[in-house]
């Protein structure tokens, strides 16, 4: 039995004459999570859709737990769970009927389905809710209900695409949590996401995709290492020091943005305490007045923009 | 095997697959659940059948006077509306379709290892069970307000089935329109043409009072063909003999034309 629970190679998936996947490469360990980080349109829903046998890819191999989405898609259908980004459920119906149907289309059999639909709902805190019809629930409440239906049937593989896109910070803590809980189940989960802070929370490893393609993969560690954990940032109160400071960050020149409309320097640094004495020592000796000096996480824009940054000159 | 397969629901799947009975029971899950919305919202199921009984009593007290139909309008009436009723459950359908697939629910079904038409039969089931006691209840204010059948208890069951099968091929042309159109604003374009399709017929007044194109137009509709025949069939004003025919050849073709053609598109949603 392969080592991975999801094995792509290759992957291509064109739209008209847009490449939504341009040869996109994944492995993903058994009972690991797995993030998919990415800008809208990078490809991280198309792969998703490929993956759960939703949509099919033109050229590549891909497997899910062991089986080929093309010649094998129902046994890949049987160990697996998929969270779209939006509510996969029915509006009209219960909670409880919900979780019920798919029960019985996993083919639990009537009384199978009805007490795990029961048990499921006890997990996710949904038991007192179950006949309430889905539209009249929140979006946390939604959110909940539809990861307990990707759960039916204790899936190999769960998907989860975006699981909190549009939630309050609330919802989001509350999906966070249900996920966190899995994981000690031995499930495997590939979780897509715009938020570089929910990769970093939720998964063992981050692969970056841009444009249909992964262009950087690691755990989050590694990933942040590569852009430096934290950044330095600067705002001079006179403009045409503005260089002048720059070169007083301690890190190379190169590494150093210079915002001229907002009269700020910044710089991605290793040891933040450090760099932060460092830079307000440095600007006081030579007497460059600041109006802020901020140490702040890495944005997913500054990670992104370095690391397709990376891609473009391994090309050159 | 990994830890999460010996698990009893994971036992229980691993026996599942796309044998003959899981079908039947998938089919049957999804018949259910059109039900149970049914349950969950009888006003909605409820004007669905007044609406075509208020067309009827509309028709048959405000408008019908004027017609020029031999024998008493409410009997050349009902057999018409029953006919109306038949295609404009097409928009029914559409609706339903198109609904589904905006909430997303259609992807967790295809994701699921369910058998594969499943989800239309599902549908195809409700429609025409909803068809089958909306006929009975616009015949039923019919009876109400005058109408009878005189053709004898094995033609009624005869003209039931014609109406059916026009509803059965209106079902499959309604789930591949909503599969093509796949939004609501178009399901309303397509709602709004059903109307003079729908007219465009002998559902209300005979061809004969029409100009001559007109009545031509109407005479080919297929709709006409089926309302016709039920009209013979029910021993109504109307109704011809030898139209029994044209009443089953024009639904079938059009099954047999719409029904591969949504099939198809639905297994094209993976494209």
């Amino acid at each position: 039995m392969p080592s991975e629970a999801v094995l792509v190679e290759g992957a291509r998936k064109r739209y008209g004459d847009k490449d939504a996947l341009d040869g996109l490469d994944l492995a993903i360990g058994r009972g690991t999570v797995h993030g998919l980080l990415g800008p809208n349109g990078a490809g991280k829903t198309t792969t998703v859709r490929i993956l759960a046998t939703l949509l099919r890819h033109d050229e590549g191999l891909v497997r899910v737990a062991g089986h080929d989405v093309r010649t094998g898609a129902r046994e890949v259908r049987r160990r697996i769970g998929l969270l779209g980004q939006h509510a996969a459920l029915d509006e009209e119906l219960g909670g409880r009927q919900n979780l019920e149907m798919f029960g019985r289309l996993h083919h639990l059999g009537a009384r199978r389905a009805g007490t795990r639909a029961d048990e499921l709902l006890e997990r996710f805190g949904l038991a007192d809710t179950g006949r309430k019809p889905v539209r009249h629930y929140s979006g946390g409440m939604r959110r909940r209900l539809d990861l307990a239906a990707s759960l039916i049937t204790e899936p190999e593989v769960l998907f989860l695409d975006e699981p909190t896109t549009g939630l309050d910070p609330r919802a989001r803590g509350e999906v966070w949590e249900a996920v966190r809980s899995l994981v000690g189940g031995g499930v495997t989960v590939l979780l897509t996401t715009q938020y570089l802070e929910e990769a970093d929370r939720l998964a063992d490893r981050i692969s970056v995709v841009d444009r249909g393609r992964v262009v950087a993969d690691g755990t989050p560690d590694q990933l942040k290492a590569r852009v430096g954990a934290d950044r330095v940032d600067v705002v001079v109160r006179d403009a045409t020091r503005l260089d002048e400071a720059a070169g007083l960050l301690p890190v190379a020149r190169a590494e150093v943005t210079v915002d001229v409309d907002r009269r700020r320097v910044g710089a991605p640094v290793a040891d933040r305490m450090a760099a932060l004495a460092e830079t307000v020592r440095a600007l006081g000796a030579a007497g460059i007045e600041a109006e802020d000096i901020a140490l702040r996480r890495p944005t997913l824009d500054e990670v992104f923009l370095r690391l397709t940054a990376d891609e473009k000159e391994a090309a050159a | 095997m990994s830890a999460v397969g010996t698990t009893e629901a994971g036992a229980v799947r691993a026996g599942a697959g796309a044998s003959p009975a899981y079908a039947l029971s998938d089919c049957l899950t999804m018949t259910r659940r059109e039900l149970a919305h049914w349950a969950r919202q009888p006003v909605q199921v409820l004007v669905g059948l007044v609406f075509p009984v208020m067309l009827l009593l509309m028709f048959g007290y405000l408008v019908g006077g004027g017609r020029t139909v031999d024998g008493d309008y409410v009997d050349y009436l009902v057999p018409g509306m029953l006919t109306l009723t038949m295609v404009f459950g097409l928009e029914g359908t559409m609706t339903a379709v198109t609904r589904d697939l905006e909430k997303g629910v259609i992807d967790r079904f295809r994701s699921m290892p369910m058998a594969d038409g499943a989800v239309l039969v599902g549908r195809a089931a409700a429609d025409m069970l909803q068809s089958a006691v909306g006929l009975l209840v616009l015949a039923g204010v019919g009876y109400a307000i005058g109408w009878r059948a005189t053709g004898g208890p094995a033609s009624f069951l005869g003209a039931l089935g014609l109406l059916l099968l026009l509803r059965f091929a209106m079902l499959w042309i309604g789930i591949f329109l909503a599969l093509v159109a796949g939004r609501p604003e178009l399901v309303q374009a397509v709602q709004i043409l059903v109307w003079p399709v729908g007219f465009l017929s002998n559902a209300f007044a005979s061809p004969d009072s029409m100009p001559g194109w007109l009545g031509t137009a109407v005479e080919w509709n297929p709709m006409s063909a089926t309302a016709t025949a039920v009209r013979d069939l029910f021993g109504n004003p109307g109704g011809e003999p030898g139209h029994l025919t044209a009443a089953v050849v024009w639904p079938l073709a059009l099954l047999l034309l719409f029904f591969p053609l949504a099939v198809r598109r639905f297994g094209r949603l993976g494209k």
